[in-house]
Formats: C-alpha cells, sequence, structure tokens
C-alpha cells in the first residue's frame, strides 16, 4: 500500500515539475513570435505588430484564438491518420526535448547521462513531422517542400553531430550539466567560435529558417509542407517550429555561452537566479535568428546542398582533429 | 517492480506489434513508419535495461537517419503500386518456400544460442574477462572497450565503411560532357566591366557586338 502512495506522489510532483517547464516554455514561444515580427519589423523600418495590448505583446493571443476558431480542413484524398498525426509529432518532439535543459545547477527535469545526444536524437526526429504532413497531403508542392526539407535537416544534422564532438572533447561527458559547468574558466565559444558561426547557421537551416527557408518557399512552393494545413492544426506546426528554434538557441547557449553560467562570477552578477541568465543567453541567439530573417535572401538549393557537405562538413571534421590534437599534446584531455 | 514490468510489457508488445505490421500493412509509407515505431520502441527498451547510450544511438541512426532515406526511397520510387501488385498476382506464393528456410534458419539458431546459454549460465561471463565497474557510466564503458581493446577491429570496421561509401559512389558516378556547370567564385568575381559594355549606336547603322 505504501507502494501505491510513493507512486502517486512521484505521479503528482513529476507532472507538477513537467506543468512549471512547460507552461512557460509555451508563453516564452508566443512572446518569441511577437519579438520576432517586431526585430524583423525594426530592420525593415516598419511599426510591426503593435496595436493589441502595451506594444502589441497580445498579438500571438489574437493570433492563437483567430486560429482556433478557424475550421480545420482535411483534404478528401489526403491519408488523414498521418495528417493528422502530423503536427502533433511535430507540436510533441519540440517540447519533448526541453526536459533535458538544465536552468542552474541541480534545476533540471531529467538530468540525464546522456542529455546531449537525447537533444540531437529529438532534434532530428523533428523532420518527421515535416515528412509526414508533406506526404499525407496528397498533393504536389507540400510534397516537393518535404522532401526538400528531408535533404536539408539530415544534411545539417551531420554537421552539428561534428560540432558537437567537439564540445564534448572538452568536457568529456554527455551530460548537460557537466558540459555547462566545464565552461566556468572560459566559454567555449572562445577557443570554437568559427564552431559556434557553423553551429549557428547549421540551427538556422535545421529549423528551416531564413535564409535556408527553401521547404516553405513561398515564391516556389506556396507554402510547402502546411500547405493543405489549416486552423489549429497549422498552428500547431507554427508553434512546434518556434519551440524548435528556441530549443535550438537554448542548446547553442548551453555547447557555447556557458548556459545558465554568469558572464563574470563577480557580486552584481552572482545575485541574479542562473536562469536569468540563460533565457539572456536564448534571446539574444534568438535576436541574432531573426536579424539574419531580415537581412539575408533565400539561398539556392544547389547552393544550401552545397554549403552542408562541402564546406561545413570538412570544415567541422578538420577542426575535431586539429582540437584533439591539441588537446593531446598539451595532455589537456578529460580523463577519468 | 510493478511499474518496471508495465512499461516493459508496453514497450515489448509495441515492438512486436508494429514489426508484424511492417509486413502486413499494405501501404509500403505506413510499413515504413511502422518500422519507425519499432525503433522507438527498442530503443526505449534499450534504455530500460540501463543502455542508455546504445538506445540513444538507436534513435540518431536508426530512426534520424537510415528510416528517413527508406522513406525518402519509398515515396520518390513510388513501390506502393509493386507491392499491391506483388501481393495480387498468384505467383507470389512461390516465395514462400524460400523465405521459411531462412526464417527456420534464424529460428534454430536463435534456439542454439538461447540453450547455450541456459546449459552453460557462466558462458557470457566468462566470455567478458574485461572488467567493467557498475560505478561509470556505460558510455565510458564502450568507449574503454572500443577504443583501447578492440581498437584495430574498429579501425577496420571504419575503414570498410569508407570502402562501401566510394564503391557506391563509384558505381553511380557518370561523367557527363557539356555539361553547364556553376561557379561561384566566377559568378562573384565577376565585375561590371567584364559584363556591360557602352556602345554610341549611330541610328540605322547598329552594332556587332562580339561575345
Amino acid at each position: 500500500m505504501d507502494n501505491t502512495y510513493y507512486y502517486l506522489n512521484l505521479l503528482f510532483v513529476e507532472t507538477y515539475k513537467i506543468l512549471f517547464l512547460l507552461i512557460p516554455v509555451l508563453v516564452s514561444v508566443a512572446l518569441i513570435v511577437w519579438l520576432d515580427r517586431r526585430v524583423w519589423a525594426f530592420v525593415q523600418k516598419r511599426r510591426g505588430p503593435n496595436v493589441v495590448g502595451p506594444f502589441g505583446l497580445f498579438q500571438s493571443l489574437a493570433d492563437a484564438l483567430k486560429y482556433i476558431f478557424k475550421e480545420i480542413i482535411i483534404p478528401a484524398s489526403s491519408n488523414k491518420v498521418i495528417f493528422i498525426l502530423a503536427p502533433i509529432v511535430t507540436m510533441t518532439l519540440a517540447l519533448i526535448a526541453w526536459a533535458v535543459i538544465p536552468f542552474g545547477e541541480n534545476f533540471v527535469l531529467a538530468d540525464i547521462n546522456v542529455g546531449i545526444l537525447y537533444l540531437f536524437a529529438v532534434s532530428s526526429l523533428g523532420v518527421y513531422g515535416i515528412i509526414m504532413g508533406g506526404w499525407a497531403s496528397n498533393s504536389k508542392y507540400p510534397f516537393l517542400g518535404s522532401i526538400r526539407s528531408a535533404a536539408q535537416m539530415v544534411s545539417y544534422e551531420i554537421s552539428i553531430g561534428v560540432i558537437i564532438v567537439n564540445v564534448l572533447l572538452f568536457v568529456g561527458s554527455l551530460n548537460l550539466s557537466d558540459i555547462v559547468l566545464a565552461q566556468q574558466k572560459i566559454w567555449f565559444v572562445v577557443p570554437l567560435f568559427p564552431m559556434f558561426v557553423i553551429f549557428f547557421i547549421s540551427a538556422l537551416a535545421e529549423t528551416n529558417r531564413p535564409p535556408f527557408d527553401l521547404p516553405e518557399a513561398e515564391a516556389e512552393l506556396v507554402a510547402g509542407y502546411q500547405t493543405e494545413y489549416s486552423g489549429m492544426m497549422y498552428a500547431m506546426f507554427w508553434l512546434g517550429e518556434y519551440a524548435n528554434i528556441l530549443l535550438m538557441c537554448a542548446m547553442g547557449s548551453i555547447l557555447f555561452l556557458g548556459g545558465w553560467l554568469a558572464p563574470i562570477e563577480i557580486y552584481p552578477f552572482n545575485i541574479f537566479p542562473t536562469p536569468l541568465w540563460l533565457i539572456l543567453k536564448i534571446l539574444f541567439l534568438f535576436i541574432l535568428f531573426s536579424l539574419v530573417k531580415a537581412i539575408v535572401p533565400r539561398y539556392r538549393y544547389d547552393q544550401l546542398m552545397k554549403l552542408g557537405w562541402k564546406i561545413f562538413l570538412p570544415l567541422s571534421l578538420t577542426w575535431v582533429v586539429l582540437t584533439a590534437s591539441y588537446l593531446f599534446y598539451f595532455d589537456l584531455l578529460p580523463t577519468n | 517492480m510493478i511499474v518496471h514490468s508495465i512499461f516493459f510489457y508496453t514497450f515489448s508488445v509495441i515492438a512486436i506489434v508494429s514489426a508484424i505490421m511492417v509486413i502486413v500493412s499494405k501501404n509500403t509509407v505506413h510499413s515504413v513508419f511502422f518500422l519507425i515505431l519499432d525503433f522507438i520502441s527498442i530503443s526505449c527498451l534499450f534504455i530500460m535495461i540501463g543502455a542508455e547510450f546504445l538506445g540513444m544511438i538507436m534513435l540518431i541512426v536508426y530512426v534520424g537517419a537510415v528510416a528517413i532515406l527508406f522513406l525518402f526511397v519509398v515515396m520518390m520510387l513510388n513501390v506502393a503500386q509493386q507491392k499491391n501488385q506483388w501481393f495480387s498476382t498468384t505467383k507470389s506464393s512461390s516465395h514462400i518456400p524460400v523465405g521459411l528456410i531462412i526464417s527456420l534458419i534464424i529460428f534454430f539458431e536463435l534456439i542454439i544460442v538461447i540453450g547455450g546459454w541456459k546449459y552453460k549460465p557462466d558462458l557470457i561471463i566468462s566470455l567478458s574477462s574485461l572488467d567493467i565497474s557498475k560505478e561509470i557510466t556505460n558510455t565510458h564503458a564502450i568507449g574503454n572497450i572500443l577504443y583501447t581493446d578492440y581498437i584495430h577491429l574498429f579501425q577496420l570496421s571504419g575503414m570498410i565503411l569508407l570502402v562501401a561509401m566510394i564503391g557506391a559512389i563509384i558505381l553511380t558516378f557518370r561523367q557527363r560532357k557539356g555539361l553547364k556547370r556553376q561557379s561561384y567564385f566566377k559568378q562573384i568575381s565577376r565585375e561590371r566591366k567584364d559584363g556591360v559594355q557602352l556602345v554610341d549606336v549611330e541610328s540605322n547603322k547598329g552594332v556587332k557586338i562580339d561575345v
């Protein structure tokens, strides 16, 4: 009987923790969409959304209301089960990855040994939502969009994986908290700056952001894999996409920008709660993401593939060899 | 323990049912999706026995890369029609004996392996003279074994994969003559004076431009 109480208690506590993590993530996704549009407008000397609420902060809320009241149209010739599953898969995969993100020392939902592999695995599964949506729509544009995005995401995943190997050589552990704690002396962005740049660009490609938004290139493919979606199902794709972008920013700040660590461990900086620093770093990376969207024109598809396979992959592989040789020569390899 | 077995049986039932659905379902794309479900539940089982590294690698390699290529091929090549034809033709029954023989062989191999284990319980323990302490994570343990005791075999398997990759590229490579290729370097380094020429044209005379 005691056992039952123990498990029930565990269930409630864990559910509470998950809600405490997921609700802020969802709210910040809504705010980040607004921020994205504001930054985009700022660069182009427009006003952007500024009507609903103070500074237009509630714009995403108004959009969500609009999506909820719209009809969900399911094409007659589509494969209905997979068509409905696709946005759910996208959304779920974008949210479950947050379980391993550490917001402070011992302030993490699941402190697993293979945290970085888990993050990498979940972000590589993200392509399934897009492929499923594109195929199940049974229509030309979505299918072309999904084929494009499958090739693109698989290509750029490889360079992200090799970049992660670079960081792991310094750390000697796959645990995300260990990765952050290894950066107490110096953030990895300093010794690995070229890798940080490549990671940032690969993250743009991995999340289908401009200038790599070929899967949904509106001039060629209407809206790519989401062409046939409407109402709340379209909104779920959209939320999942932005949650994924936030996740990539979080991954970048944990791998290179020292995660929850304050820039300098002295008085005025270390009184703030640790999650604040992680959130600020995520915001910084996100603003870079939206600036790129506003500044850079879209890539041609062959250029995209060439960049991924012929430039990023050899460069990051060479950097792995260099890092390993350096650490080996100066006897700095983390061993235990 | 009850919770553990609930999870174990859930994942194993999903794995077995989806494995059956891979061969039963008529739509090829559905088959691939069931295969992915199978991979995912097997990686969950790996994680449950504490082999978290293997489980994650399973997810990354099989689900994240191999299954995507499967989906790619199945969607592009329209295998669905061929599979339907294969189901409808009467000739398909001639494949059954071959399949039966292969599956019988695999079945006997399994029996031999499991029977040997039952007969001599310390078989696996005696094989592993390497001491793996429980304190280090299994990522460390696998790394220790792969990169110290079996480094040559590991390198050899890498070489075999490399040879396979180069072989596949050479088999499908064909050089096409007279193909227009774009060179980014040329495109970027092109300047105004290379492309634009100002010419005074007299009326009713026309002008001849060398290209």
